[in-house]
């Protein structure tokens, strides 16, 4: 019996821990996923109007068909987030999309329509160069792949290879540009830096070099971009040394000829690689004898070589993007080029730009308006097409852009239509249409959110009318009685409005109302689950998320953030203190020159604020967001730079003067991974530092990897435990604890691990450090409360594992009153204890709630895209290996060394997030609810109830049951009482006729039956 | 001990310069230090009490690493001059910081100046207020190398309380030597072994294995079938007009 006791016990304890996973009609009511591709590497757009999608591959290794009407994914597929899965090349054929990834090993063939893989085979090793489709009279059946050292040829039906051939001298030369023209042959051609060109004539038959010819070209310096083939297989390639282009028919010239560009008045810009541009508009004929040539960044020139005859068919000045499009049988040139000039083309209108003051700078061809034009041109003439002007400006984000492609379609009338889709620097996608109408746009910078913070939203007009009623000065008994009747009366003008707006909603069907949100209408609501997402994306742009929809309400874009800095996000001030606005600043560390800046704007309008932030000269180190504040609320920002001197922002008198009042008290600490060292220091009251402690772990042995503080907003309900009993087992609540993770250099299977030291971020004292052995990382870590769990990969088991670490004072506390790092002469228990976990790891973050009363969760990102809320109960270091009568009083899971993925556990169902890099939380105003956000290439809001929903009804709540419950009740209350009424009466009746004879008076008594 | 300490003074002044004048066993690991019985390092502990918190250390005492046969630590320190305390009680009216410190690598190792430290602080009043009873701890990684040291004082609160010169001239010092713990890993084996056992419990008496069901299925269907049995005039009133000759049972 005492054995089935034990059996049922842990099955009890178990079932209040099942989270239940959303009910269907649950799905997207609080929840939302946005689903990114990442900036474009290659597009490509169908040339019919009818046509549907774009096939896009991008930086992100993601493979794409965006729905051309609205911008929406139809499919996705997302390779390896490594180099390994980076796409070479894309070639589009009729229904079919070809890319070459992983350094030129995978070929791969894409059904576009639903994204399916036809076939996909695996290329020899050795560095990829250029890939094109190669057909023979009128189809195309091949494509080429050529390598450093060899060319190979597959057939585009099934990937077979027809033959693969070794180059010669390629040691020497570099093979960089493959043609072909559905002649039966293909030329390969490559080149010794300043001496010669190879040019291969390969048989399609079967792989046979027919001809190899070397041409001199001393003056040679690169392949790829400066040259490229035109027309009926004729080289063509610019030098600047010369001044000159060269030409050579691949078929019949052994020599390359001459043309000095003198002649045509064209200047190359400094230090400006020029590039020529071509276009072939079938792999199986020939391409075409224009060509662009790129003069400098802002100035191209369309060319055409012809029967040995070059020949300028014009100029464009100030045009930033050129490209080709075939429809049919026209092929136009579109130039994007900056509104700055009145007529673009003409020659003259640089020159006006000129005298008007816009220096022309070769890096940055800027465009003051940020206004720019679509034109398309007919190649054979570069004659303008009319009506082909599309306008549009990017005024607001004020980026460059980047990329275009153009969608070209013949109208009815057989006049040329096109469509544009341009990517700016910011990483937008911007799909125009004539004359100028945004058809959609993407904002794809948001595949790299690198730093995350939620902020409440403002109150209401109402609110804040009230909120500053008690924030003013009194002025008066008659004045604030005034001001009291006035904002109750806009309060309750507020009130009708919202009665009379419900009133009406509720007569209009379900389906038409929506709640759209706007910068206008934002206010919080009732319960604060609604809050301000403010993103700071890798590409320097900040976005401002509206939590529960994600509508993104603003965006601002950094231009002189350079790629690849590192950020971090304060919010100085919160919404709570009306009328000041709310205050982010955000640091930004350039990783080259590593000098810091800051930027203070407001997360709610996403406006640059009117503060004017320091100037940092030094690179920044270290900050520290105390809770001292300004006059205005403004939480006091310290910067420790480089010198180790302290720059306060705000540097208010108000604020120094407090700084310097409690300047003794602020410690704060340095961590420098390379040397291991990690320093702690001491705040003088001239905002110099003094060092207080030091400690170094030896770099030779081992490197920090992770140094992991707790959320300075979370709360701790419980001081302790209690335990079976009855006795509390206080937790050992430090603040300023850090986990600092570090891995061993030597990374033999047998001998690799992790280290694991907490330590007090003021005094240095280390109060626990202990060693993962064979153990390897990557590590992920969360530190919340008394506890640290982490994450690594067991080399000799090889299986991923967990460790918990949990810190208690014991079953006394050491002053309870006030916590002091300083005072703490007693180290605390630590309690440890490890689990299997049957997967990788890609994110991992702690729930976290307003009071912390709610059981706190372990938020596991998969890398299979899904989140795992994992009750922290049962990563508990007291977990019982043999369950006592105590443990089981204490509601301890026993121990079992595995932790087990149940599906019900995933909160985010079949939303998915891929290569998710963070989890975010923030806490909601009710108190069993908290906020999450994934972000990695997809963005995922959800809300979790860690503990389920006990302080709200449910969705489903009965009301009509309870009110016809309740009504029922009053209504039987009434009745039985209006029943007991007339009873009494009758008994009183019956009663006045037996008992009260003596009256004397008349009474009639009725008669009894 | 003291006379174990000066053997090893001894032992040290023969070793050749070379080694560092006080570090015999330099670089040895705590685990390859079996065999050679004495062997044992000196770390000069220093520390550093400035009214105008500008850092001066001073010599404390000389910390003797004993390897073998298990790594542990010793302290030899001089009383506190009657400078010194002076100077302590003035900084600990100021708030000020006592620090100590210990070089990473044994005393006289290469270049004096090039040598690291690893430093640590108590609040002077604390310290004071304790009568100068500290603990030391001296922190290494897994290689026996020096990562940090702490320094806590017994009790180490402030609260301003008068202290006598007498208290102040001894330190009374416990100093720990700790090396990582090692992390737990999860407990297969003892996990299965308990596993094992309760299978095997459950193999010897059977009757324990049995569900509820199992059980008490004899008990259980009379009710259910009763149940049902009484449940069935409703539905079958209600699903059609032939209620009278369903209804055998319930009313």
């Amino acid at each position: 019996m005492a054995g089935g006791a034990r059996l049922w016990v842990p099955l009890l304890l178990l079932s209040p821990l099942v989270v239940a996973a959303v009910y269907e009609d649950q799905v997207g009511k609080f929840d939302w996923r946005q689903q990114y591709v990442g900036k474009l590497k290659f597009a490509s757009l169908e040339a019919s109007q009818g046509s549907k999608k774009l096939i896009v591959a991008t930086e992100k290794n993601v493979m794409a068909a965006l729905n051309s009407r609205n911008g929406e994914i139809l499919w996705r597929h997302v390779d390896k987030g490594t180099p390994e899965g980076a796409i070479d090349a894309m070639l589009i054929h009729g229904q079919d999309a070809i890319t070459v990834s992983n350094g030129g090993r995978i070929l791969r063939s894409w059904e576009t329509n639903i994204g399916g893989l036809n076939w996909e085979t695996s290329l020899d090793t050795g560095s990829f160069q250029v890939a094109s489709l190669v057909g023979l009279q009128d189809v195309a059946k091949y494509v080429a792949v050529l390598k450093k050292s060899a060319l190979s040829l597959h057939y585009l039906s099934n990937g077979h290879q027809k033959w693969a051939e070794h180059l010669p001298e390629s040691e020497s030369a570099q093979y960089q540009l493959l043609y072909s023209y559905g002649t039966g042959v293909i030329y390969s051609i490559g080149f010794v830096p300043r001496s010669h060109l190879n040019i291969l004539t390969f048989s399609l038959e079967d792989g046979d070099i027919s001809k190899q010819i070397r041409v001199s070209a001393p003056w040679m310096k690169s392949l790829s971009g400066a040259c490229n083939v035109i027309g009926e297989a004729v080289l063509v390639c610019v030098d600047t040394d010369t001044h000159s282009l060269y030409a050579l028919s691949l078929e019949t010239e052994h020599e390359m000829k001459q043309i000095p560009l003198q002649s045509l008045d064209l200047e190359f810009a400094d230090r400006f690689q020029p590039r020529i541009l071509t276009t072939q508009p079938s792999p199986v004929s020939v391409s075409r004898t224009q060509f662009f040539l790129q003069l400098s960044s802002s100035r191209f020139t369309l060319l055409q070589y012809k029967h040995g005859l070059l020949s300028h068919l014009r100029d464009f000045q100030q045009a930033t993007l050129v490209s080709f499009a075939t429809t049919g049988e026209k092929t136009v040139a579109a130039v994007l080029s900056c509104r700055n000039e009145v007529k673009s083309a003409s020659p003259d209108g640089l020159h006006a730009g000129d005298t008007l003051g816009h220096p022309h700078r070769p890096e940055f061809p800027a465009c003051s308006n940020h206004t720019y034009n679509i034109n398309l041109y007919l190649v054979e003439t570069g004659q303008r097409l009319l009506e082909t002007t599309i306008t549009f400006n990017f005024e607001q984000s004020g980026a460059r852009p980047e990329q275009l492609y153009i969608q070209v379609f013949l109208k009815k009338d057989d006049s040329v239509g096109y469509r544009a889709l341009v990517q700016t620097e910011d990483h937008m996608l911007v799909f125009l249409q004539q004359p100028g109408k945004v058809l959609w746009s993407r904002e794809e910078s948001l595949a790299e959110v690198v730093s995350l913070e939620m902020v409440d939203l403002p109150l209401t007009g109402a609110q804040a009318e009230l909120e500053g009623e008690f924030g003013k000065k009194a002025d008066g008994l008659l004045g604030m009685f005034l001001k009291r009747l006035s904002s109750q009366l806009i309060l309750l003008q507020a009130w009708t409005a919202h009665l009379w707006k419900m009133f009406y909603d509720a007569r209009k069907p379900r389906s038409q109302i929506k709640n759209e949100i706007n910068i206008d209408n934002l206010a919080r609501d009732e319960f604060n689950l609604q809050k301000m997402m403010v993103m700071v994306t890798a590409s320097g742009k900040l976005f401002g998320i509206e939590s529960s929809s994600g509508t993104i309400l603003w965006k601002q874009y950094l231009k002189n953030v350079r790629p690849g800095s590192s950020f971090k996000l304060m919010v100085q001030r919160t919404t709570a203190h009306f009328p000041h606005p709310p205050q982010c600043t955000l640091l930004v560390k350039d990783k080259e020159t590593k000098m810091s800046s800051l930027y203070v704007f407001n997360p709610i309008f996403g406006k640059r604020s009117q503060v004017a932030p320091p100037v940092l000269k030094h690179p920044i180190l270290q900050t520290l967001l105390l809770p001292i504040m300004d006059q205005d609320y403004a939480k006091v920002l310290l910067l420790i730079d480089d010198e180790l001197k302290v720059t306060a922002f705000p540097a208010t008198k108000n604020v120094l003067r407090q700084l310097e009042e409690i300047a003794p008290s602020i410690f704060f600490y340095l961590v420098d991974a390379d040397q291991g060292k990690l320093s702690g220091f001491r705040l003088r009251k001239d905002l110099t530092t003094e060092e207080s402690w030091e400690m170094t772990i030896s770099a030779e042995v081992q490197r920090i990897v992770t140094v992991k503080g707790k959320r300075s907003n979370e709360h701790v309900h419980s001081q302790g435990r209690v335990m079976g009993d009855r006795s509390v087992l206080y937790k050992s609540l430090n603040p300023n604890l850090l986990a600092v993770v570090t891995e061993s250099m030597d990374t033999h299977h047998e001998r690799t691990f992790i280290g694991i030291y907490l330590i007090d971020g003021v005094t240095g004292r280390i109060i626990h450090s202990s060693v993962q052995k064979k153990a390897k990382g990557p590590v992920h870590i969360v530190h919340s409360e008394n506890w640290v769990v982490y994450q690594y990969w067991n080399t000799k088991a090889r299986r991923n594992e967990f460790t918990v670490l949990e810190l208690y004072e014991g079953t006394e506390q050491y002053n309870a009153t006030a916590f002091s790092s300083l005072d703490r002469p007693f180290l605390p228990q630590v309690l440890q204890q490890s689990y299997i976990f049957p997967s990788a790891i890609s994110a991992m973050e702690a729930t976290i709630t307003e009071r912390g009363i709610t059981s706190r969760h372990l938020l596991i990102g998969l890398p299979s895209g899904a989140i795992l809320s994992l009750p922290k109960a049962l990563l508990d270091p007291r977990r019982p290996e043999i369950p006592t009568e105590q443990s089981r009083e204490e509601n301890l899971i026993p121990y079992s060394p595995d932790v087990q993925i149940h599906a019900e556990r995933f909160i985010n169902y079949n939303q998915t997030v891929s290569r998710m890099r963070g989890i975010y939380t923030a806490p909601s105003g009710l108190e069993s609810t908290c906020l999450v956000v994934a972000y990695g290439l997809d963005i995922y809001q959800t809300r979790v109830y860690p503990s389920k929903q006990f302080d709200v009804l449910k969705d489903d709540y009965d009301y009509v049951l309870i009110s016809s419950v309740l009504f029922g009740l009053v209504f039987a209350t009434m009745i039985t009482k209006r029943l007991a009424q007339v009873k009494l009466l009758n008994r009183a009746w019956r009663l006045g006729c037996t008992s009260r004879p003596h009256d004397g008076l008349p009474l009639t008594c009725p008669k009894h039956n | 001990m003291a006379a174990r300490v000066l053997a090893l003074a001894l032992l040290v002044s023969l070793l050749p310069p070379g080694a560092g004048s006080a570090a015999s066993c330099r670089g040895l690991r705590p685990g390859e230090g079996r065999d050679s019985e004495a062997c044992g390092i000196t770390l000069q502990l220093e520390h550093s009490f400035e009214l105008n918190d500008s850092i001066h250390f001073r010599k404390r005492g000389t910390l003797l690493w004993t390897l073998a046969p298990d790594p542990s630590l010793s302290l030899s320190q001089k009383q506190l001059s009657e400078g010194e305390r002076n100077l302590l009680r003035e900084v600990a009216a100021l708030n000020g910081l006592y620090r100590v410190r210990i070089p990473r690598w044994p005393l006289g190792a290469a270049d004096e100046l090039a040598t690291e430290y690893v430093t640590s602080f108590v609040r002077a009043c604390s310290l004071v207020e304790s009568h100068i009873s500290d603990r030391l701890t001296v922190h290494t990684d897994v290689a026996g190398n020096v990562i940090g040291i702490s320094i806590v004082t017994m009790p180490g609160s402030c609260h301003g309380a008068e202290v006598e010169d007498v208290d102040l001239e001894v330190f009374n010092t416990t100093v720990v030597l700790q090396q990582p713990v090692p992390a737990a890993v999860p407990e297969t084996a003892a996990f299965i072994e308990r596993m094992e056992q309760e299978q095997a419990q459950r193999a010897k008496n059977p009757q324990e294995q049995k569900s509820f069901f199992a059980k008490y299925w004899m008990y259980i269907i009379p009710i259910v079938l009763f149940l049902m049995m009484s449940g069935a005039p409703d539905a079958g009133g209600q699903g059609g007009g032939n209620g009278g000759s369903a209804g055998a049972g319930g009313r």
